[in-house]
């Protein structure tokens, strides 16, 4: 099996950082799933692909836009109309969507080498993604298991809130080092622990 | 100024990409006339209120949209998805609404 390198190595330092003297507000990690597979249904095709979907995880995904859900080992939601992007604590989801996604109903497309998933944890995570993204994170607008699509300065980025107070974050991998650091900065005032 | 996408729901308009003019109709390719492709391409209403516009959101689920808008105010009185004809049928989360 390929070793599994980071590319938050360089600046990924373990530890209490910033404006911790009244406690830590968030706490930010890499999960490093084994695998990250992008779905997408050909016009008509949706309740297929998400049916497979919810087979092959046993994740139930509702309907609606953006609807998603996880487990300990899944994690699943829609971010575009009839697009998802599921992720697995093991390497190899993307052979097993390719053998159960027939070409008539849609396309796999396996990037879990092409973005980098960071998760936000703490009672401040609202507060320091609300300073990066123009969305309404609270739980009535973003509700858990939700996921979104949005932009950072023109960088693409996912969201799945997978906590009442924990997001995942899904960044290209190349601007994945760049990203960490702005993460840090924005999390600098409310205290923040790297693990 | 605020799009509110039928799938994502209300977005900074930072997000969208403007494709053009949406009264546009595309002559038949096989057309030679060149009056009717210098139409095509240069002209426009131009009005001062409501306008039909394509918008892509580029920075969220890349779908094409069909924007009503206002060229005054910047109000946008409607959108739906470009490839749709009629009203949008995916009701996303409006601002503060539940799943
Ligand atoms: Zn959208």
């Amino acid at each position: 099996m390929v070793e599994q390198l980071s590319p938050l190595e360089p600046v990924f330092r373990a530890g209490s950082h910033g404006n911790f003297v009244d406690g830590i507000g968030v706490t930010l990690s890499e999960i490093a799933p084994g695998s990250i597979v992008q779905l997408a249904a050909w016009p008509g095709q949706e309740k297929k692909l998400m049916a497979t979907i919810n087979s092959v995880t046993a994740l139930k995904l509702a309907d609606g836009a953006g609807a998603g859900a996880s487990s300990d080992r899944y994690a699943a939601f829609g971010f575009a109309p009839a697009k998802f992007l599921v992720t697995d604590t093991s390497e190899g989801l993307a052979a097993t969507f390719a053998k159960e996604v027939p070409s008539a109903i849609g396309t796999v497309t396996d990037l879990s080498h092409g973005r980098t998933a960071l998760r936000i944890t703490g009672a401040k995570a609202e507060w320091v993604l609300a300073k990066l993204f123009a969305i309404d994170f609270s739980s009535a607008a973003f509700p858990l298991g939700s996921g979104i699509s949005t932009t950072h300065h023109d960088i693409f980025t996912q969201i799945q809130r997978s906590g009442p107070a924990s997001f995942d974050l899904y960044v290209f991998r190349s601007f994945a080092r760049s990203f960490w650091k702005m993460l840090c900065h924005a999390a600098d005032e409310v205290g923040y622990e790297v693990r | 100024m605020l799009i509110t996408c039928p799938y994502c729901g209300p977005r900074d308009v930072s997000e969208f990409a403007y494709q053009g003019d949406g009264n546009r109709k595309r002559p038949d390719p096989a057309s030679t006339d060149p009056e009717t492709w210098n139409a095509y391409v240069y002209d426009r209403l131009n009005p001062a209120g409501a306008h039909n516009e394509i918008w892509q959101h580029a920075g969220g689920c890349r779908a094409h949209l069909a924007v009503v808008r206002d060229t005054l105010t910047h109000e946008v009185s409607s959108v739906r998805f470009a490839r749709e004809h009629g009203a949008p049928t995916h009701g996303r989360r409006k601002s503060g609404a539940k799943a």
